[in-house]
């Protein structure tokens, strides 16, 4: 046994959802008054229970609505659980959406600091990385120009960059190699593979059972909010192959 | 480690917040200094609009009811100074518990992604109004040096009381970060309330006696008590008393402002923490 990563308890998360999203004081006045104030349950995750030791790297399948995005914002810490508890030890280092963490009027420089202190990093220590991050986005003659004037492949660049030089302990990857041209997408495997070897604990989120393959070694397999499979990733992305036939 | 303290949500306690704040300073500091930034990013007069903004609305003020009001000298000294006093305060709590309560959904798409502490982005957004008005006090110290030296009015002398303006202004500083809490959580859950807040913030603009006196207003008492229960009355009316009337304040409007601001942020706090875990269910 390593050293425990991740721990997830008997974690259920439920969402008391309306029927309708009513998002203003009228409507909601309205609602109560015509007594159509009604609340569905939906559990999005039930009763999930796994570990991840340091230095894992676990893909996490499932068609879309199976709580997969659910159970990262668990694990972030950015939606409490309705049961169970989560444990994490280490730094997480969330790739975030394209462009999110970013002010679009800032220049590319300012924003390095600005992510950077999201993620909860000093000036002082963005600084010293300052220069690498710069040059695994490849954005030095555009650094100083606002971000709304990026392309999307920049803006990804950018976010990458800072987020996997901060050398976090858990990265946590949404998609986000999805994105860009297949030049950076192939640079970006490369850079998380160079992560692999110091040790760094990986929880990777995508459709591609290929790109799963080649960067995990264990799968977990998620269908409506429960685990119904987990171990290693060649067997599980078969599982989720066939999966995708049947339907 | 301190994320996994973070998630263990059980672990409460005055030390876990206090080891949070230290961490997540930086991001305080980096989105004060952004918003000053920005504010005056792109504009040719960059940041002579702090100065210039409230000079010419006080002009403008000073013109359409100097008229009116200003003639009768009672309890103003000088009018313009009068306006500035009142409307640099307003101008401060309205704009940062404005920019307050869009604080929360403007930063959705990092709240849904990244653990941060939430009450951040309140907190920062008051403090970068904080610094802007900081830096426009300093048309009110040109304004006062013009009446004093060159216009002389009479009434207009300086005394030690002007060190105390800073007690005024913590306590304005105080209600805007309260008022700033509880309408940026309830903006969550309704975004009408800009709406509406910005339609309270103009009543509230009538009801400060910002352009005029509260004696103007006649001897109704309902009136009277109506207009002071209103908190910026007693904190503008502290001000001018250490700036423009160089003399004590009076202690009823100190430990009402007080105890007002002190509530309100207590509450704020208070609706804030009870409710800052459903806010991604509803961004």
């Amino acid at each position: 046994m390593g050293k425990l990563a991740i721990k997830v308890d008997h974690v259920s998360v439920l969402f008391n959802l309306n029927k309708e999203k009513i998002d203003n004081v009228k409507e909601y006045v309205i609602k109560l008054l015509t007594r159509k104030l009604h609340f569905t349950e939906f559990w999005a995750l039930q009763d999930i229970s796994f570990e991840v030791e340091k230095g894992e790297r676990v893909g996490i399948l499932g068609f879309n609505g199976a709580g997969k995005s659910t159970l990262l914002k668990v694990i972030a810490g950015v939606l409490k659980p309705t049961k169970g508890s989560i444990y994490v030890s280490g730094v997480i280092a969330p790739l975030l959406e394209l462009g999110a963490g970013f002010d679009m009027n800032y220049s590319g420089k300012e924003n390095i600091y600005l992510y950077g202190a999201t993620m909860g990093y000093s000036r002082k220590y963005i600084n010293e990385r300052y220069d690498e991050i710069v040059a695994f986005s490849e954005l030095k003659d555009f650094i100083d120009v606002p971000v709304k004037n990026y392309s999307s492949g920049m803006k990804a660049r950018l976010g990458f960059a800072i987020a996997t030089a901060v050398d976090p302990e858990i990265l946590i990857l949404d998609e986000v190699l999805s994105v860009g041209d297949a030049k950076f997408r192939i640079k970006s495997e490369n850079k998380i593979k160079t992560m692999f070897d110091k040790g760094v604990t990986v929880l990777f989120v995508s459709h591609n059972t290929a790109q799963v393959r080649r960067l995990c070694n264990r799968a977990i397999l998620l269908d409506h909010g429960k685990v119904i499979a987990a171990g290693e990733v060649n067997e599980i992305c078969d599982l989720y192959d066939e999966k995708i036939k049947a339907k | 480690m301190t994320t996994a303290a973070n998630q263990k949500g059980k672990r409460l306690g005055l030390g876990r917040y206090f080891r949070n704040f230290k961490k997540y300073r930086y991001l305080l500091q980096e989105i004060v200094r952004k918003n000053v930034k920005l504010q005056y990013r792109n504009s040719v007069l960059g940041v002579f609009w702090t100065f210039l903004q409230p000079l010419m609305t006080t002009i403008v003020l000073a013109l359409v009811f100097g008229n009116i009001f200003g003639r009768s000298n009672e309890g103003v000294v000088c009018y313009p100074l009068y306006l500035l006093c009142g409307r640099l305060l307003y101008e401060f709590y309205s704009q940062s518990t404005k920019r307050a309560m869009r604080s929360i959904r403007n930063s959705a798409s990092v709240i849904k992604k990244v653990y941060v502490p939430k009450y951040i982005y309140p907190l920062s957004n008051v403090l970068s109004n904080f610094v802007t008005f900081a830096i426009s006090l300093s048309v009110l110290v040109v304004m006062m040096a013009y009446y004093m030296l060159i216009k002389k009015v009479p009434d207009l002398h300086l005394t030690p009381y002007i060190l105390l303006s800073f007690v005024p202004i913590l306590i304005l500083l105080v209600l805007s970060l309260g008022v700033g809490m509880i309408i940026c959580t309830l903006n969550v859950f309704f975004k009408d309330m800009e709406y509406l807040y910005e339609v309270f913030c103009m009543l509230l603009f009538y009801m400060t006696p910002i352009f005029y006196t509260v004696k103007t207003l006649g001897t109704n008492k309902w009136i009277q008590y109506v207009l002071m229960a209103n908190p910026l009355y007693s904190i503008v009316q502290m001000f001018r008393s250490c700036v423009l009337y160089g003399e004590m304040w009076n202690w009823h409007w100190f430990w009402y402002a007080c105890g007002f601001s002190g509530v309100t942020l207590l509450l704020g706090f208070w609706i804030f923490y009870k409710k800052q875990d459903k806010f991604i269910l509803h961004l």
